[in-house]
């Protein structure tokens, strides 16, 4: 029955090969990728109860106990991130569907979609190091693939750089490896962490430890490595760039947190309260600086992406079940309502031909409906009660507060309060002022039928807000799991 | 031999380092490349160069040599292969659109 730990690997995988046969033949893609997505959000829907129910599943690939063979472990964080994927990925495609160019989705756009999401979930599944490389690769590839197609002019220039960046990462990431297999001599991830407590994580493995947070930081868009994001996010079509906004850096802090709970937990006062604190702090006032100087939609919401992301490494560098939980609600949150936002900007794109706030204006009142779901994403976003930002910063700044960590609370307030601001900015510069359409134009340029398409994401979000307390329930069972480690080191070594 | 392999990789790592950090595009695909090989060489390294028995010779054989790196490599190897070529076809593709190689120029202006 384990073999269910596989199918959200396998499945887009499968689907994403048999879509290259259609090639020519766009309605088939269309509905084949449909009803995948579909089935994938049901797959993980299956995988996250009886996970939750049950316990952890773990595959051995090929009947090769571990820890010789590749394993695939799926804990309560990797299903609660796999579900996420398959909510999210659904949203951008029936997005995509509706707002991409035929002649763009004729470009082998589909297949490179799923495969994505092949990466995606296989980084999340898989127990083994080297194993997580490949993912990586998996999805970086179908990423470079998404982030330049269309091959425009400014795609093609900063597509270039993002690839650059991440092919270097690719290579420290290898480095990694073969520092953490010569010194333990393994690469299965509950292994390492047995080999690790062993040596007491001395010396070279806190070299190791800073040098995967360097490679999961350089994806995850941490201080000072998130300088590509910005441009690079700026390119792509908005079905694309909310998905990578939304899910990509996430799945850089997955790894981070994977890696930081499991592998290198022993020498916290130095990797969690020194380095990645610090790290939480600059990468949050940093990000939302770059959104407060900007006027832009699009690059407003790229560089929240930076600011968001301090607030989850935050909830690993205080480093309580409440810090941890924290931080896993604000991934949730932060992929429906990032993603949302990034929909929003391509709908607005729709509407008024331009990303620049300076020339749109009045359109709350030539498309109410687009308006008020944006205010109510917004409003999420910046942390307003009772929507789900809210809650995720509460539990951050109360752990941070119970630790007595003074310092990254006030950052984190702080940085609320500017996020507020810019957000309030894109609201009063595209909806408020002065009518730049004309009525023709207005009534010409209907988008209801699209905005449907984001409105899951913002319902998630409002219902995240309003139902804190079992997610919380739930979260605070994820993070005591991950937080002690035998229980996924048991499950898969089976001592 | 452990030491000449690790001083190799120091000067693979030095070279590519510098390439990456210079202006030219094909000299950054290049050094991105280079950074690729000392990788690979390091996992190959840090691993224990072997000598003597071969790695696999059923289950009573007295000394057998850890084949892992090898199958690290190899598929390490066949994924740079593929990001390589990608990243040639892109960069050359960025030369014939922007009309030219020089990064600075491929900079982009601040209010765009």
């Amino acid at each position: 029955m384990n073999n269910i730990v596989i199918l959200p690997i396998l499945l887009p995988l499968i689907v994403g090969v048999v879509l290259l046969l259609f090639a020519k033949n766009l309605k088939v893609q269309r509905v084949i990728s449909g009803i995948t997505m579909f089935a994938l959000l049901g797959i993980s829907l299956y995988l996250a109860h009886i996970v939750y129910y049950e316990g952890i599943k773990t595959l051995e690939l090929g009947n090769w106990p571990a820890p010789f063979g590749i394993v695939l472990v799926a804990d309560l964080l990797s299903s609660f991130m796999v579900l996420l994927t398959g909510i999210v990925g659904i949203v951008c495609l029936y997005f995509g569907f509706k707002t991409l160019s035929e002649a763009r989705l004729k470009g082998y756009f589909l297949p490179f979609y799923l495969f994505l999401i092949t990466g995606v979930n296989g980084a999340f599944l898989t127990g083994d190091l080297f194993n997580l490389f490949v993912f990586f690769e998996v999805m970086l590839i179908s990423s470079y693939i998404l982030i330049v197609h269309g091959g425009t002019k400014y795609q093609l220039r900063e597509s270039l750089k993002y690839v650059i960046i991440n092919i270097v990462a690719s290579g420290l990431f290898i480095v990694g490896v073969a520092y953490i297999y010569a010194v333990t001599g393994t690469l299965n991830m509950a292994d390492i962490s047995v080999k690790v407590a062993e040596l007491e994580q001395q010396g070279v493995l806190n070299v190791i430890a800073i040098l995967f947070l360097l490679v999961f930081g350089m994806k995850g868009a941490l201080f000072p490595l998130y300088f590509w994001l910005p441009k690079s996010y700026f390119g792509p079509p908005s079905a694309i760039a909310g998905l990578f906004g939304g899910l990509l850096t996430k799945v850089g802090i997955y790894c981070i947190i994977r890696v930081f709970t499991l592998i290198f937990y022993h020498d916290v006062a130095f990797t969690h309260h020194t380095v990645i604190m610090i790290l939480a702090g600059a990468t949050m006032f940093f990000g939302v600086l770059g959104a407060v100087s900007q006027f832009d939609f699009k690059r407003i919401l790229s560089f929240h992406i930076i600011s968001q992301v301090g607030y989850m490494i935050m909830g690993l560098a205080i480093f309580t079940p409440l810090a941890l939980a924290g931080a896993l609600y604000h991934i949730a949150h932060n992929i429906f309502v990032k993603s949302a936002l990034f929909l929003y900007a391509g709908a607005t794109q729709k509407v008024t031909g331009t990303t620049d706030l300076k020339k749109m204006g009045g359109l709350l009142k030539t498309h109410p409906f687009l308006g008020w779901t944006f205010f109510v994403a917004a409003m999420a976003m910046a942390g307003i009660p009772p929507l789900s930002g809210f809650f995720s910063k509460f539990a951050l700044v109360l752990s941070g507060i119970q630790e007595e960590q003074y310092y990254i609370v006030f950052v984190g307030l702080f940085v609320g309060i500017l996020t507020l601001f810019s957000m309030m900015k894109i609201f009063i510069y595209a909806f408020w002022g002065e009518q730049k359409l004309t009525d023709e134009e207005a009534k010409e340029r209907k988008i209801g039928s699209v905005v449907v398409t984001i409105l899951p994401l913002v319902a998630l979000a409002v219902i995240m807000g309003l139902a804190a307390e079992p997610v919380f329930v739930y979260l605070l069972q994820v993070s005591e799991q991950i937080l002690d480690p035998s229980n996924y080191i048991n499950s898969v070594l089976k001592e | 031999m452990e030491i000449l392999m690790i001083l190799v990789i120091g000067v693979i790592f030095t070279v590519s380092t510098y390439l990456i950090l210079t202006k030219s595009l094909l000299r950054v695909v290049i050094g991105v490349i280079m950074l690729g090989h000392g990788a690979h060489l390091l996992l190959l390294t840090l691993s224990g160069l072997k000598q003597g028995a071969p790695p696999l010779l059923g289950e009573e054989a007295a000394a057998y040599a850890d084949p892992l790196p090898q199958a690290l490599i190899l598929t390490a190897i066949v994924i740079s292969f593929g990001v390589t070529a990608f990243l040639l076809v892109l960069a050359y593709r960025t030369y014939k659109v922007h009309k030219t190689d020089d990064l600075d120029q491929l900079r982009g202006s601040a209010d765009e």
